[in-house]
This record gives C-alpha cells, structure tokens and sequence, in this order.
C-alpha cells in the first residue's frame, strides 16, 4: 500500500511563544510554534486590530524552545530554537521578496529526540543577547557565546559545559545584570542520595536549590557562583530587570530572580536578603471543613518593562493574572507587591506589545488577543507586599492565605481571537448536508473544560452577509461603476434582465435611476467606467459611449447581426459578433471611441472573450482570449503591430462557457510580477487555468479543477485590495492570493448566478452578487481559513460522541476530571448549608468558559450526556450523571429485545483514578431513543467491576471492554446479561471496532487483536490474529474487511492487515474449534497481523476516517490530532505516481528544508521506520525552493518544473483540499 | 590482553558518565526501572502533544500536569530496596 499524507488544516496548539521585533520593520511580531512543530510569525495589523499571519512553516521536528535574542548594534531580532534535531539552530525572518524563515546556523550538540540528558528542554539568553545556555532536564547544561564573524554572521562559539551528574533541572532563566558576565539561574534537585537509601528518609529531604551558573567573558569559562536551597515545590523562575543604565547610571532593576512556587513567589539574589508573598487564591465555596485544598502555582509569565519600570504579569492555573511588582532602591529590594489583574484562559506563553496588547497563547482552544485599558493602578483590589509579613514573608512555613474575587475583565478588552481546534478529542467526517453539499464536513469535539466546544468545519471560506433585497425579476448579470477614473467609490449597480436593464444609484440608499444615458429597453453585456469620464454600455445591438455633458456617441452592429459577447478595460473594447467576427475598439486620444478597422473572422462562433486589465503605466493590456464553439480557446494580440493576429491557440474538451483574463501573483510561477493566468470555465463545469506567457502570449501550465453541475461563469473581482478571479457554478469559488500563493477555495453561501466587486462608503471592500431573484450584498472577512467554523458551546471536556442512524442527531458524553458535577455542587452546599455554613454561590455563577470550573481532588468528576443537532448547531438536551460518575464511552446498539431499535448505550465509571488506572464501581447505562432521536429515555444500568473503557454493539449483542476482559451482553428487562467474556487482553481493552462477524479489539499497549464470535456450540469470543509489535492504541478504523488503521500515543499513525486466507479460513470454521486449537506463536496468536504502512504524524492521532473528500473522488483516510490538526492519508492510483512523488520526497529531503535540521526521515520514523507513506507536506515545499533547485530536481524527473508543480497539485486537489 | 581490558574499562566508565542511565551487569531491576521512568517522564514533558494529552485525560492544565512529572522524577519507582549481602 502506498499512501501520501496531506495536512488539511495545520495544527494549532501553541507550545511555546516569543514576542520581538524579527523583521526590523516598525511593530513587533509574535512567534508561535503550533502543534510543536511548525513556525508561525504573527503580526498585529493596527488598521484592524486583528493578528495577521505573515507567514507558516513546518520545521519537521519537535520545536522545543524559542527565544528571541538582540546582539548588541543589530538592528533586529533574530530566533534561538533548540529542537529535537540535536542542534542549536539560529534563524532569521526575512520580509523580502516574501515573509520566510532563513537558517543562518545550525550547531550540533548532541543526539536527535527529546531525551533526557540531551540539551534543548531549557534555553536561556542573556538579556543582552551575548551568550545562551542550552539546558536538559538532566544533567546536562550548555553554554554558547554567541559572536558575529568578519561578515557581521552571527554564530556560536563552541559550548561550555556546566554539567551536574545526577541532577534534575526544573527551570533556567538568564538573569538581567546589564552589562556584568552573562549569569543564569537553574532550579536544581539532586537525586544522587535518595536512590541509594531505602528508608526512604533521604528522599523526604530532597532540596530544590536556585543554582546561579556565570559566564565568564574573559576567561571563557562557566562556574558555579552560588546555590541555595528554596522552596521544594517551585517550579518556575522569572527574569527580574538589573544592570546600571548607560546614561544615568541609574539601577534598571534590582536584578535576581522571582522563584513561583505553590503558592508562595519569592524575590531572590545572591547575597541578598528574600522576599516572600502568597500568590492569591479564589475562596473554595464548596470546600468542607478539614478539607485542604491544593497550592497554586504560576503556569506562565510575562515581564514588561515601560519608561524605566517594569512588572510583572503571572497567571495562575486557575488562569488568574497577577501584577507583581517591585519596589526598588538602586539593587536593593524595599518590597514585592502582588495584586489581582483579570482572568484570561490558562495560556502556554504570554507575551506583551509595545503597542499596549497582551496575547494570551492558551494552552487549549482559540487563543486571544487583548488591549490593555489600564495597569490596574488605581483600583481598589487589594495589594498584598511582601513587607506586610515579618522579615518580609521569610519566616518559616507557609504564608497566610490571600484570597480575592475573580470578576470579568476590567484591566483588558477582548479584541482578537485566533480560534483554534486544539484538541479535537473525536471527529466524525460525514455528509450530513444531503443533497445540498457534495462534499462531507468534520464534526469534532475539541477543547477542554469550560471552554470545550463542538465544531463543525466546512471546506471553504467564510462569507459574512450584509444586504438581501429582493428583485423585480432574475437578473442575469450585476456590476458596479464609477462615474470618474478618480472616484473613490462606485456609483452605479448596473443589473442585467433577460428583457432590459435597471440601473441603481448608491448613495445614503440605493434607489433606481432613469436618466443615466443607459439604454434600459434591452439587457446588457457589459458596462464599463471608460477613460476619465466616460461610461460605457455594451448591449446585443450596439454601444453606447456616454460621455459628459449629455454626449452619447453610439455604434450599431451591422444589420442583421448581434453582439454575443463582450469584454471591457478601462481603454479597450473587444466584442464579438453573431458572425464569427470580432471587432476592436481602443480609446483614441480625445477620448472617444475608435474601431480598429479590421475585423477578425473566428473559426467558430465567439462563446466568450475576455481581456485583462491595463497593466499600471501602460496603454493596453497585449492579450485577447477568445473562446469559441469549436471547442478552442484563442489568443490573439491587441498590440498595435500585429493587431488581431492570432498568437496562440488551445483545445479544448469541451466548449468553453466562460473566459477570464487576470493577473494574479503567485510566487510558484513568477517570483516578481503578477501572472497572467487564462480561466476557461467549460460547460461541464470544469475549470481550466492556465498561464499566459508575458513575451509571446503562448498557453502553458493547465490546471484543472471541478467547479460544480453548471457551466461556470467567470468574472475578475478585487477582495482586501488584490486581484482575484470568481467563478461561479453549483457552488461560488475564489481564486486570490494569500501568502504569495495563488488559492482556489469554494465561497460557503448560497448558490450565486453573478457577482462583482462593490466599493461603497457603507461597504468598503464588499462584494455584490445575485442569487436568484435576490441582490446580495456581502464581504469576505478573513482570506486564508480552509475551514468554515460553526460551533456549539459544551461545559466538560468532550470523549466520544455517535450518530444517531437515522436523523442528524449526534450524542456526545463529557467528562471532566478534578472538579464538581452540579449533583456534587448541589448536595455539598445542601449539607454546608444544613450546618450553618454560607456559601459563596456568586463563585459558582462564574461562567466556566471564561473562570474555570471549581477545582476538586483526584477521583472528582463532572460528566454528561449531551443530545446535539450538529447541523444547526444545537443542544437539545443534556443528561447529566450521577456524583463522580464519569462517562468514557458511547454507542449505538440494537437489541433484540428492543425490536431492533436503536439503543443508546454509555460506559460510566465512579470515582475513576487515572493513577492508578482505577475505580469505585463501573456502569453501563442504557438509554432507548425516543422522539426522532431527540430524546433519550434511561432504561437500567448495569454494574461492572473495572472501567468499561469501550462500548460498540455487535450482532444484537453489546461490547463492552472492561479491564482486560471483553464481554458479550444481551439486553435483559432491568440490567444487561453477561452471555461470554474474554479475558486474554494484555493491559485494557481501549476500543472495539465491529467490522460485519469480526470484531477488532485494541488494546492499550499492546495494539489489535483480531477476534470472531462463535455461539456454536458455546458462546465464545475468539482470538485468532495480533499483532507482534506493542502498540499504545489511541484509535482505530477499519479500511477493508482485513485491514485496520490505527493511531498511537506517539504520534503515528499505521495500517495493519491480516493474510486474507487467514481470514477466509477464520470465516469457514463454524465452531471457532480450529482458532481455539491453533498453535499460538509468539506467545500469542497463532497469526500475526502484518505492517503495511507507517507514517509519523507529529501528533497524537484521536480518530480517523475513511470517506470521500471530493465529489467523485476516492476514499481517503482522514485523521484529526490532539494539536488541532486535520489531515489526510491518500491512497496512490497508480505505480507512476508513487515513483514520482517519492522520487521528488527523497530530492526534497536532500534538499533539507527543515529549519531545525532534523533529517526528514529520522522524523517521520520517530519511533519506527515510515513506511509506504509519501510526505505530501514536504513535497509541496518545492514550490518556495529556488528556480534553480527546482529545475534540477524536475530535470531528475524527467519533466519541467511546471509539469512538477501540477502533479503536486493534482495530487491534492484530486482527492483533498 | 590486560592492557585491553583496562582501556575497555576506562571506556565504559566514560561511558556511564557521559550517558545517563546505560546499563551494567550490576544493574539492579529497581536501577533500571528508575530509569526507564526518568526516560518516559522525560520523553513526555519533551513532546508537546503527549503533554497535552496527560493533562487532558486528568482535567489539569499543562504546566501543572508537566510540573507533577518532573516532580516525580526525583524517585519515580518508591523507595531503593534494602542492600541484601549477596
């Protein structure tokens, strides 16, 4: 089996996020790393307040860490990024011709992977910019001096090691002394004596130590400077300003570091005296007495400096932000002070712009952007110093406790939000849309907690409608006009009926006018603003040139002829008449008219002609495409020397119906100048696009793509301020660029007949189109999303969710850990309340999508069971579980019993401990369906004594993994009957997929078992196949009826198949007494499954589907991942395309476009050798490789670049989007 | 053939410093699952999605769940057994 695996939608968690000024350009930009491997820089664009993309890559390896670093007299930024490649990797971000990322240098320092003792979890630089340190979570401890060659390259020196053997490091920072020898700060905890003593004392008085490591510059030399233990539970350090100011010789700082541990956040320096304060906490409102409750820590920070102060934003995990700040004298520290700042969602990274933004890089889901309104200055939330407590909070034992009201923002204001899939827990790909979609959607649960959502993604860009108004009847065609060359906005809406014209001014409304010198007795073919001042109307007898003061010259067709069709510019006419001819008109001097006084005789009837735009400072555009009946497609030149001489010429398969010149940029095909592409829309809806050589107008490079069931028409519009081309057939597209890549994509709204670009003081950048007998006006908001997102709130974090058979009804269960479901809320502030004790029920109002829920012990669980209509992106109704009960799986059954009715059956279990992997008691809860599926009717439930991890019906019978057994039950009157079992699976039964009389049973480690039910001549659930590789089991699907694809917690993804006369064989043997006697192998079953494919995805795989992508396409398997990602496995068609594809794979690893470094085939075989799987993702990086390394490469393959550049996008389109 | 053995030995020594966690043939079982737990726990905050997907199973947020893995390294297996005489 060979397969190409293509990312639909990249991931979209942030791990890791720096602020800094990379391009050099005024403003700053925000780098993220999303889904751990791919590089994004984000830039605020002021005029809307948005964050834009400047530009994405995929770095193919684990990105562990970013920095941004300065040396001292660069004029920008550059990037630090310490990976799993093993190297130390410096990368510029240049703005020219195109945003990218350029790597200047990459250093070695150890082996690939993200171990424990190699360098890359921890990276620092010096505040200066003059040196790093590279810090593993072991031992080991790295530091560069970081210099700049002759040529002004920067590059590292070689390392100095400041290795302690046996020591775990928690956190490095760099510590701010100015311009003092580098200094860097580590959380260190030395296991060396508790491993050697059983009882276990020497453990108990494990010290975590602040450990400073200096640099000395002069010396080249790294010594240990000071160490003192702290806090046993801190797990953070942040960077306090210090170092004299040049000019004033004033302190900046008082330097040190702030140590957050639980609870408490300590002020700390070499041979200075401490500062403690308690880190405010929310009052539990449901805690009982005696009960204590869990310390708090710091998840992420930010420090901001501004005129001359700086403070401190830190969040807590409840996602609280704190100000701390420090009042200082020169580097002595007369106080810390912390105060409540607002609740943002718990983020990975927070970074601070100049500009007065905070973006919160949320761990989970969409992450924000927020202004801040004010510093919380003078407000009246409390402030807590560390010199409120004696020796300024460093006496012994914790600090009192410091509680506040969480309360919604006040400091900051919501202004951007980049929404985010991460995680999608499960996703389902299902054309739910019948006969109005022909293409499937994603259903996917994703988020966690409070902020969980259920999304529905559609292919296609997002359309924000305005304006609807009906019509007097079905115009054909609609454009819009200008009265001057000059004028900032249109004018006029001109509409097209079969039987005449209507014209509409635009002004405060849009009323109808008469007396604009158009001819409104007959439709129109097109009408253009011409010249200066002139407008221009082509109708079937003539035109009409309606120049100022009340001139209209006027041209009539020969008697006896029509005008058929016709294309405008701002200078030049070209129409085509009934007889085959075409005539040309070009705007003279004095502004009129003139007729070019040869006409030119076609093969066949014109169906469509089209002439592209005046190119900037020039007087015509070269180029005439014609379309005729014949089914060719003709390009004739404009230019004054060879006027109307046909310069090329292209077949056709069928007769065009629509033709449209444009110039577009796209990067791939001319890296300076926009590309003239030729458009032909043929009447089987197919769409052609092809470019038209600049110097000799000659047609190459045919890309073709299915539009929809009618002939497309075509039309050139503008959308943010670019050229771009719509196309419209059963369904509306956009080609544009974005990112300097040309992009088709389909328009999400109803069916469209026409539409042009509208420029009005109320709409700006809109776009007015028809549908129908409607006039609609709308605008396209954001360029670049794939994805269409509807979305439905949820409250817990989503598991699993099945579709109801029979109507778009989906049932989802969520299930929270560590918090309060409302049976618990409820009886606890019953009893608290028959005691006597108040309880704050305004902390329990909090909404959970913004504050979080209340937090409880391990072993707490909120969970339900929520009916859903992901079509209109309801909840019809919820179910909620008992106490602690906690729902792990869903499915549909049928029972005999039930009349064959679908059934609802969900897997619970109480007071569930992940470790270890334990439980009070388990359920399975039966639920019969009721109402079209709309309502669910509980039945009985019925106890198991370990986690029933999985559910699936089989046969009239259910599944249920439970432990390490899977069992068989029928449906009895109050609980469900226990009919055989099966206890061989190694650790825990995790899924079950029913593919007809076989069952495929994963287990949690240990991959796929292959099992049969026999009933003959006694019940039994029979092993007859495994695996022989241990696999830790995320998800599975069955491709055929012996092969399953399966995603692990690693990352990977692989397809497994069995011997199909295994399987015969299986399937001939009535009583299973065969399987059942079958010599094992391998300590296990007697068949072993065999690989037939393995593929690293980066990211771990949470379900997969096998559908159709695309109309008449093929199935495809379509994968969603904890990072947010979607993406693609696409069978190969035929044995040329996978010696291409993985011919070009191997160029393209050579060509070794990874910004870290990290071999290419070393990553996709992070854990196992890739096999049978073509990286899409990195053959599509030849389209942004240099012309010269794409001529090289292409020539190894026999075929020209554009040729190259084709298939790959064929590849896609063919099967994806 | 000793002058081998005594290079070999100085290898191997250099070895066990520079490599965390290589074997030797005293190595007891509670050593070496020491360190397959240092490794796992290690390889876990190292992978951003594994990360993710831990604090997504247990309802905490990353850098909690990632704080209680590093904090369980320090002795990832209980207490050492007791020195037996053998």
């Amino acid at each position: 089996m060979h397969l190409l695996n293509l990312t639909l939608q990249p991931a979209t968690a942030v791990s890791g996020a720096t602020v800094g000024s990379f391009s050099g350009a005024k403003g700053q930009e925000i780098l993220v790393v999303r889904g751990g491997t791919r590089l994004e820089m984000l830039k605020l664009n002021t005029s809307s307040g948005q964050l834009d993309t400047l530009c994405t890559t995929e770095a193919f390896g684990v990105v562990r860490n970013v920095q941004g670093f300065r040396l001292a007299g660069m004029t920008k930024d550059y990037i630090l990024i310490s990976s799993d490649s093993g190297k130390l990797s410096i990368i510029e971000f240049v703005v020219q011709p195109t945003p990218h990322f350029e790597s200047l240098y990459q250093e070695t320092y150890g082996k690939t992977g993200s171990r424990r003792i190699v360098p890359g979890q921890f990276l620092a630089v010096d505040p200066k910019g003059r040196s790093c340190l590279l810090g593993s979570m072991e031992r080991t401890k790295l530091v560069y001096v970081l210099n700049r060659n002759a040529e002004g390259k920067l590059f590292p020196s070689s390392p100095l090691e400041a290795h302690k053997a046996h020591t775990l490091v928690t956190h490095i920072i760099a510590v701010d002394q100015g311009y003092d020898n580098p200094l860097y700060a580590a959380l260190e905890m030395d296991y060396s004596d508790s491993d050697e003593d059983p009882t276990g004392e020497a453990y108990e008085k494990v010290e975590k130590y602040l450990t400073f490591y200096e640099l000395d510059l002069g010396l080249n030399h790294v010594v240990r400077k000071w160490s003192e233990p702290t806090d046993r539970r801190a797990n953070m350090l942040l960077q306090v300003p210090g170092g004299q100011n040049a000019n004033t010789d004033k302190f900046d700082g008082p330097s040190g570091v702030l140590v957050c541990c639980e609870d408490h956040i300590i002020w700390k320096h070499m041979d200075a005296d401490a500062h403690r304060i308690p880190i405010p906490r929310r009052r539990n409102p449901l805690a009982q007495r005696g009960e204590s409750s869990r310390g708090n820590i710091i998840v992420a920070a930010v420090m901001h400096k501004i005129r001359g102060a700086f403070f401190f934003l830190l969040q807590s995990e409840d996602g609280d932000l704190f100000k701390v700040t420090i009042e200082h004298e020169n580097e002595d520290v007369r106080a810390v002070r912390i105060k409540y700042f607002d609740t943002v969602p718990v983020s990975t990274s927070l970074c601070i712009l100049k500009s007065g933004y905070l973006f919160a890089a949320s761990e989970f889901s969409d992450q924000n952007l927020y202004q801040f309104q004010k510093l919380g200055e003078d407000d009246d939330e409390q402030v807590w110093s560390s010199t409120d407590y004696p020796e300024n909070g460093n006496e012994r034992g914790a600090l009192p406790y410091a509680f506040f009201t969480p309360r919604p923002l006040e400091n900051l204001l919501l202004v951007d939000t980049l929404t985010s899939l991460d995680p999608i827990c499960d996703a389902k790909v299902v054309n739910l849309l019948g006969a109005s979609s022909d293409t499937p959607q994603i259903y996917a649960a994703c988020g966690k907690g409070g902020r969980s959502t259920f999304r529905t993604l559609k292919h296609g860009l997002d359309v924000s409608p305005l304006v609807a108004s009906p019509l007097p009847g079905v115009p054909t065609a609609v454009w819009t006009l200008k009265l001057k060359e000059d004028d900032e906005f249109d004018a006029y809406i001109v509409l097209s009926f079969p039987n005449g014209t209507l014209v509409l001014s635009i002004g405060e409304s849009i009323e109808e006018v008469s007396d604009t010198g158009f001819l409104s007795s007959s439709p129109t073919l097109a009408v253009q603003q011409l010249g200066d001042d002139g407008l221009l109307q082509v109708h079937p007898y003539g035109l009409r040139h309606i120049r100022a003061a009340d001139r209209v010259d006027e041209w009539s067709c020969p008697p006896g002829t029509t005008i058929v069709s016709a294309t405008t510019n701002r200078r030049q006419v070209v129409i085509a008449l009934s007889t085959a001819e075409i005539v040309y008109f070009e705007l003279d001097p004095e502004g009129s008219l003139a007729e070019f006084q040869d006409k030119k005789s076609l093969p066949g009837n014109a169906t469509a002609i089209s002439i592209a735009e005046v190119p900037e400072g020039r007087r015509r555009t070269p180029y005439l495409a014609v379309g005729c009946d014949n089914q060719t497609v003709h390009i004739i030149s404009l230019e004054p020397d060879n006027t109307l001489e046909t310069l090329s010429l292209q077949a056709l398969t069928a007769p065009p119906s629509a033709i449209c010149l444009a110039e577009i940029f796209d990067i791939s095909i001319d890296k300076n100048r926009p590309t003239m592409f030729l458009n032909i829309g043929l009447i089987n809806g197919v769409l052609l696009r092809t470019v038209v050589d600049p110097v000799d107008g000659s047609l190459s490079d045919t890309r073709q793509r299915f539009l929809g069931a009618k002939p497309p028409k075509i039309v050139r519009t503008t959308v943010h301020g670019s050229p771009s081309v719509m196309a419209f057939s059963s369904r509306s597209w956009l080609l544009y660029t974005y990112q300097d890549m040309l992009q088709t994509q389909p328009l999400i709204y109803d069916m469209l007949e026409y539409a042009c670009t509208l420029n009005a003081a109320m709409c700006p950048e809109g776009l007015i189109g028809i549908s129908g007998n409607t006039l609609r006006i709308f605008t396209i908001p954001k360029l670049g999303e794939k994805l269409k997102q509807d979305l439905t709130p949820l409250s817990c974090t989503p598991r699993k969710f099945v579709s109801y058979p029979y109507a778009n009804i989906f049932y989802l269960i969520e299930s929270e850990h560590r918090t309060y479901g409302s049976a618990a809320v409820k009886r606890i502030i019953q009893e608290k309340e028959a005691n006597g004790d108040r309880v704050d029920r305004k902390m329990l109002d909090l909404p959970a999508n913004e504050f979080g829920r209340v937090r409880a012990g391990a072993g707490k669980w909120a969970s339900l069971i929520r009916v859903l209509d992901p079509v209109l992106n309801e909840s019809i109704m919820t179910l909620e579980l008992d106490e602690d009960e906690a729902a792990f799986s869903v499915t549909i059954a049928y029972f005999e019993r039930m009349g064959g009715e679908p059934t609802l059956v969900v897997s619970t279990a109480v007071q569930t401990t992940l470790i270890p992997r334990a439980c009070k008691e388990g359920w399975l809860r039966v639920y019969a369906i009721r109402d079209g599926g709309r309502t669910l009717e509980f039945m009985h439930k019925t106890k198991t004594d370990d986690i029933p991890m999985c559910v699936a019906g089989f046969q009239g019978y259910l599944l249920a993994g439970i432990g390490k057994s899977l069992r068989l039950y029928e449906m009895g009157k109050k609980a469900l009957l226990r009919k055989c079992e099966n206890t061989s699976f190694p650790t825990c039964v995790s899924t079950i997929n029913v593919t007809g009389a076989r069952i495929i049973v994963g287990d949690m480690q240990e991959s796929t078992f292959y099992c049969v039910y026999r009933s003959i001549p006694s019940r039994q659930l029979l092993i007859f196949a495994d695996d022989s590789q241990p696999r830790w089991l995320t998800c599975v699907t069955d491709v055929d009826y012996e092969t399953v694809a399966c995603g692990d917690k690693f990352g990977n993804i692989f397809i497994n198949r069995i011997n199909s006369h295994v399987s015969e064989k299986v399937d001939d043997d009535p009583t299973g007494a065969g399987i059942l006697h079958e010599r094992g192998f391998l300590m296990g079953a007697a068949h072993k499954s065999d690989l037939i494919a393995h593929y690293n995805v980066g990211s771990i795989v949470t379900s997969i589907t096998k559908i159709a992508l695309v109309a008449g396409g093929k199935d495809v398997l379509v994968y969603t991942t904890i990072s947010g990602a979607v993406g693609a496995l696409v069978p190969f068609a035929s044995m040329d395309d996978v010696e291409v594809m993985t011919t070009l794979e191997m160029h393209m690893r050579a060509a070794n476009v990874s910004l870290v470094g990290r071999d290419h085939l070393a990553y996709r075989g992070y854990y196992a050798p890739v096999m049978g799987v073509v990286d899409g993702d990195l053959c599509e990086g030849f389209s942004s490789l240099p012309y010269s390394q794409q001529q090289s490469i292409a020539g190894d393959l026999e075929r020209n670049v554009g040729e190259v550049l084709k298939k790959l996008e064929q590849m896609r389109t063919s099967s994806a989007f | 053939q000793a002058e081998l053995r005594y290079t070999l030995n100085t290898q191997l020594e250099q070895l066990h410093m520079r490599y965390t966690g290589t074997g030797h043939p005293d190595t007891t079982k509670y050593e070496w699952l020491t360190h397959q737990h240092r490794d796992t726990a290690a390889a876990i905050v190292g992978h951003p999605p594994l990360m993710a997907y831990v604090a997504l199973a247990d309802g905490e947020c990353q850098a909690r769940a990632r704080f209680e893995v590093m904090e369980r390294m320090v002795q990832p297996c209980g207490k050492p057994p007791g020195k037996t005489d053998e």
